[in-house]
Parts: C-alpha cells; sequence; structure tokens
C-alpha cells in the first residue's frame, strides 16, 4: 500500500536555524497521526512542509507516491485546519466552507450545495449566513473542519487545532475528531504539544525535539519502551535516574550504586533509568523480595499524597527524589514521612535509554 | 464604556462652554461663508440681500467651468493612479522581501515629510529640465504627475496600516484551499483591505483637489485648477464670487466625505 505521507531526508533550514534536521517518517492510509513536541520542535514547520506553505530545503515528500517537494499549496490534495482557524472574516459560514470547491471552479449551487451537507456535518445548520466573528471559538472550529473537509483532501493537515479551545470544549471535539477521521477514513496528520490530547487520539505518535525526529510509535510503545530520555521524560511522567552502562546486565547510578539492568548499551555509556511511579513498589526498610534485591534501593518518605484512587509517596534516596505511586491502603498500613523505605521495581520494568 | 464620566456642576458648564467655543470656532467662518456667498453686494462682507447672480456667474464664467474641470479630471487621473500604486508599494513592503526594502520604506515616505513648497521646487525644476526629454508641456501632465508624487505616499500610509493588521494566514488559507495566488489577492486580501484602498484614494482626491502650492508651480499658461483660479481672483480684488465657489468646493468635499462613510458602512454592515 502507498503511504499517504512519505517524507524522506527532509531539511528545512531558515537562515542558519535548522528547523527539521534530516526526518524520514512516513504516514498510512487512513491513520491518525500525531506530530508531538515542545513548541520549536519543528513540527508545525514539517506540516507546513506537507502543505505547500514551506518548501524543504533537502530531501523528498511525497503524497501517495506522488513527489509534491515544491508544488504550491493549491495543488497539493491535502487541506490545512489552521491554527485559530484562519477564517475569512469577510465571508458567511457557507461561503468560507465553498470557498475551496469555488477555487476549484465548481458551479456556484453544486457548491453550496455540498457545502450545506459539509455544515449539517459538522452540525452548524441554521448558522450559515453567520460572519465568524458572530460564532463561538468551538463554532469556528466546526467551520474550520468543513472548510477544509469539503474539498475531500486525501490527507487532512491539524495545526494545533484545539489550543484555543477551554477544557471540556477540548475533550469533546477531541472525541468529535476521532470519530470524524474513522468516519470518513482519510489519514489525519495532527500537531500538537500537549502530550495527553496526542496519546488520546493518534494511532501512532511522532516525537519531535529541536528539529530531529525522536521515536515514532503507538502511545503505548512510546510509553512502555521510549527510544531516548526525551521521549522518556515527555511522555507521561517519570523518575530519571542518570547512570552509567557496567556491562550488559548492570548500571551505575551517580552515587555509586550498582543496579541489574540488562541493556544494549556498551559500557561507558551515559544512560538514563527510566522508572513510571506506578511502576516502583513500596515497603518498610529490609521488606524487599529476595527475587528484587538488585534491583532495588532504599529511601527515607519525605512526603506522602491521598489521591482517592492512589497514593502518591515522595521518596528521597540519597541524591534525589523519586515520586512513587500506589495503589490505595487502609490508612494504618500506609508509610508517612521520616520512614525509611526500600522502593524495588520489576526488571522487565527497567527503562535504560541513552542519556540524549 | 465603563470609564465613561458623567460630569456635574461647574466642570459640567465649563465643558460645555468649551464644547460651544470649539464649533463657534470650526464653523462660524464656514456659515459666515455660506451666508455672503448669497450676498447681493460686490463686496465681500457687506450684506446686500438674498441674491443667487453668484452662483449663476460661477455656473456662466468659462474660466471658473473650465478650472473645475480641470480640477476633477487632474484630482480622478492622480487619484487612480497613486491608488494603484500606492497599494502595491504597500503590499510590497508588507508582504515581501526583497533587496533595498529598508531603503525603499524610508523613500516612500519622504513626499509627507518635505515642506510643500519645497516638493514643488522640486516637481518645477524636474520638469523644465526633462521637459525636452519627456516631451511634456506644462499643463494637464505635469500637474498629474505632481500630484500623483506626493499623493501615492499617503496611500500607502494608509493601505500599509489595514494590511499589517491583517492576518497573513488567511492568504496562506486561501492558498491552501485550491486559489491560486491572484485568486488569493482577488477574493480574500482585495476585501479586506478595500477599506484602506478606499480611505487612501479619498486621501488623495482631497489632496490633489486642495492643493494650490505644488500645482501653481507646474501649472502651464491657460491650465489651471480650482483652488489655483481662486486664488488668482483674490489678487484681482475680492467678490463674493469667490464665496460662491468657495461653497461649491466645500459641499463637494462634504459629499465626498459623506459618500465614504456611506460605502463603508455598507461594507461593515455587509460583512458583520
Amino acid at each position: 500500500m502507498t503511504a499517504a505521507v512519505e517524507i524522506a531526508g527532509i531539511t528545512k533550514r531558515f537562515g542558519e536555524v535548522v528547523a527539521v534536521d534530516n526526518i524520514d517518517l512516513q504516514i498510512d492510509d487512513g491513520e491518525f497521526f500525531a506530530m508531538l513536541g515542545p513548541s520549536g520542535c519543528g513540527k508545525t514547520t514539517t506540516l507546513r512542509m506537507i502543505a505547500g506553505l514551506e518548501f524543504p530545503t533537502e530531501g523528498s515528500l511525497k503524497i501517495f507516491g506522488n513527489e509534491v517537494g515544491t508544488l504550491p499549496p493549491n495543488k497539493r490534495p491535502v487541506n490545512t485546519v489552521f491554527q485559530n482557524y484562519a477564517l475569512f472574516p469577510h465571508m458567511s459560514v457557507r461561503d468560507n466552507v465553498s470557498f475551496g470547491l469555488r477555487m476549484q471552479g465548481t458551479t456556484k449551487s453544486e457548491a453550496n450545495r455540498r457545502a450545506g451537507e459539509l455544515i449539517e456535518l459538522v452540525q452548524l445548520t441554521g448558522l450559515e449566513s453567520r460572519k465568524p466573528g458572530q460564532l463561538s471559538g468551538g463554532q469556528q472550529q466546526r467551520v474550520a473542519l468543513a472548510r477544509a473537509l469539503v474539498n475531500k483532501p486525501k490527507v487532512l493537515l491539524l495545526d494545533e487545532p484545539l489550543g484555543a479551545l477551554d477544557l471540556k470544549l477540548r475533550q469533546e471535539m477531541q472525541n468529535e475528531l476521532k470519530s470524524l477521521q474513522r468516519e470518513l477514513g482519510v489519514s489525519f496528520v495532527f500537531v500538537t504539544h500537549d502530550q495527553e490530547e496526542a496519546l488520546t487520539m493518534s494511532d501512532r505518535i511522532a516525537v519531535m525535539d529541536k528539529g530531529k525526529l525522536l521515536q515514532v510509535g503507538t502511545a503505548e510503545e512510546l510509553y512502555e519502551r521510549p527510544l531516548n530520555r526525551f521521549v522518556a521524560d515527555f511522555i507521561g511522567q517519570t523518575n530519571l535516574l542518570d547512570a552509567t552502562v557496567a556491562d550488559d546486565d548492570m548500571i551505575v547510578l551517580g552515587n555509586g550504586t550498582k543496579i541489574k539492568a540488562p541493556n544494549p548499551h556498551s559500557p561507558g555509556t551515559k544512560v538514563a533509568m527510566s522508572l513510571r511511579p506506578e511502576a516502583i513498589e513500596i515497603g518498610r526498610r529490609g521488606d524487599v523480595p529476595a527475587d528484587h534485591v538488585a534491583t532495588s534501593l532504599n529511601g527515607v518518605v519525605s512526603a506522602m499524597n491521598y489521591l482517592g484512587h492512589s497514593l502518591v509517596y515522595q521518596v528521597k534516596i540519597d541524591w534525589i527524589d523519586l515520586e512513587v505511586r500506589t495503589d490505595p491502603v487502609a490508612s494504618e498500613d500506609r508509610l508517612g514521612p521520616g520512614d525509611d523505605v526500600s522502593i524495588w521495581w520489576d526488571r522487565t520494568a527497567d527503562w535504560v535509554v541513552p542519556d540524549e | 464604556m465603563s470609564g465613561v464620566i458623567t460630569p456635574r456642576g461647574a466642570s459640567r458648564t465649563l465643558l460645555s462652554i468649551n464644547s460651544l467655543l470649539v464649533f463657534l470656532f470650526f464653523y462660524a467662518p464656514i456659515i459666515l461663508l455660506i451666508i455672503f456667498s448669497f450676498s447681493d453686494n460686490r463686496n465681500v462682507g457687506v450684506w446686500g440681500g438674498f441674491t443667487l447672480d453668484w452662483y449663476g456667474e460661477f455656473a456662466d464664467s468659462q474660466p471658473t467651468r473650465k478650472a473645475l474641470w480641470n480640477s476633477i479630471q487632474i484630482a480622478v487621473a492622480s487619484t487612480i493612479v497613486s491608488v494603484v500604486l500606492g497599494t502595491l508599494g504597500a503590499l510590497a513592503l508588507e508582504r515581501f522581501t526583497f533587496r533595498g526594502k529598508q531603503v525603499f520604506d524610508a523613500l516612500l515616505y519622504l513626499p509627507i515629510i518635505i515642506p510643500d513648497v519645497t516638493m514643488a521646487v522640486m516637481m518645477l525644476l524636474f520638469f523644465a529640465e526633462l521637459a525636452g526629454v519627456l516631451g511634456l508641456s506644462k499643463g494637464f501632465a505635469t500637474i498629474t504627475l505632481s500630484h500623483i508624487a506626493f499623493s501615492i505616499s499617503f496611500v500607502s500610509v494608509v493601505v500599509r496600516a489595514r494590511i499589517a493588521g491583517m492576518d497573513e494566514r488567511l492568504e496562506e488559507a486561501a492558498m491552501d484551499l485550491y486559489a491560486s495566488r491572484w485568486q488569493a489577492f482577488r477574493y480574500v486580501t482585495l476585501p479586506l483591505i478595500m477599506p484602506g484602498i478606499l480611505g487612501g484614494g479619498l486621501l488623495a482626491l482631497t489632496l490633489s483637489l486642495d492643493d494650490v502650492v505644488i500645482t501653481q508651480f507646474v501649472a502651464g499658461p491657460g491650465w489651471t485648477t480650482l483652488p489655483v483660479f481662486v486664488f488668482g481672483l483674490i489678487r484681482k480684488g475680492v467678490t463674493p464670487l469667490i464665496n460662491a465657489v468657495s461653497v461649491v468646493m466645500l459641499l463637494a468635499s462634504m459629499a465626498l466625505v459623506a459618500l465614504s462613510l456611506f460605502v463603508q458602512r455598507v461594507r461593515t454592515t455587509d460583512s458583520a
């Protein structure tokens, strides 16, 4: 099957600044794909290159097998939902939605008919004659969606489409976008800096930082098997312990403690061990099960918070504070500040990632 | 607005007097002008009963009518050209980067800063030196060119402000929606900056109709505009004919302003 979008060795420079640094990426047909990263990581520039609003400095960009590297945006079978929507303020909702069709030479009546269908799809029937300025943020978002989708794009690009909405509306729109995508079967490529949003909505996620593509995978892959420190830190919550590789089954933590940790790295490599708060067990000092001694550390509880569905401990381990999350237990079994404790974890649950 | 305070007591009285004085200052001369344009006395400012003779004389007077017609022709021609060039300049400065952009930016506004007299001398010298080369005789061409020269700056200032306030991504959105560059300009940019273009055009029209200094320098024999003609009449001796001419010019300006307000109003209610 031909990939919806195929990016090979794409680099984008703005003068001296490298916005996107030699990335390879394949987005499948019918996929909900997120590009995730902090602001300035190059995710929006990548999206704009797919849209044709920027041209790559180097590399190849194909949409359904056709090279589109330097084609202008109006010659590409993709449409964009812009950040803050960029609706035409001087046109009615109907004219906004039918704009793409009219530009392609569709007759006015046919364009209006199809615009009407899309307006119905996004549940804005009755507001056709309004101007964007007379609509709420959520309604504007729907117009932007309809305006892009009316052209039946092969790929829909969305640039932080939910960024301007308040939390409740955002969650509502997340579900709507997801079901809309399933219904239409079109690839959605979605740019966001909100990891929760990316995890909730996407089939696959590309994590970017400083112009580089760090990892592409499902939410589960990124969470369970991060390829490097940045991904481990950016996706979900984690405790990162700096360490050096001793051999393929042992790492040395910053304070000299040796920990069993199977890893593929060569001895001497600087690494970080990522311990998810919910993957750590906690008990009184010395309660470590015999088979977990090599993957345990001693510490002192510095704080305990009861969150209803879980207990969160802050544990001071010599040189670092770790967060540990457990199921709630009866109050007499809880540990309190000042208690000497041990923490341990399964060997399968440790993640040793390159420190980059 | 929440910050509005209703004045009371002495401040209220003083404010009322102030506004009264301001209005008097503005409008008393205009009212006097209008009244005395109907005065049946050869001396300006001496009331001699009601008459429409001066308007009749204005309508009958061949030189006055010719000057008026000249003014209109020059104003329309120079406005059209300067609106097109000024808008293009504004677009170039706001939307594109090119070599020498900053210099162009600074030079474009020079005519606004230069005193009228300097500009007039410059234009006169320019036409005198190049008369042979360009084949221009002083008259319609020289006046129109001079008016274009200073109007472009004003038009581009007004249009630029409007473009600067416009979201650039609207053009990107248009092109993403299959509009060519031209279509994006025609259906998105142009309608959105139209109020600026109309405003700039109106300014150019008014400036052209008003100008005395520059026009006087570059006008040729037998080619004069209405303001320059009026200025000439004053030197020959003032008659209420000047009042009548002035009233006509005043009404024309007011009509223009009203028209522009009306057009913008229609546009905004249309787009609101």
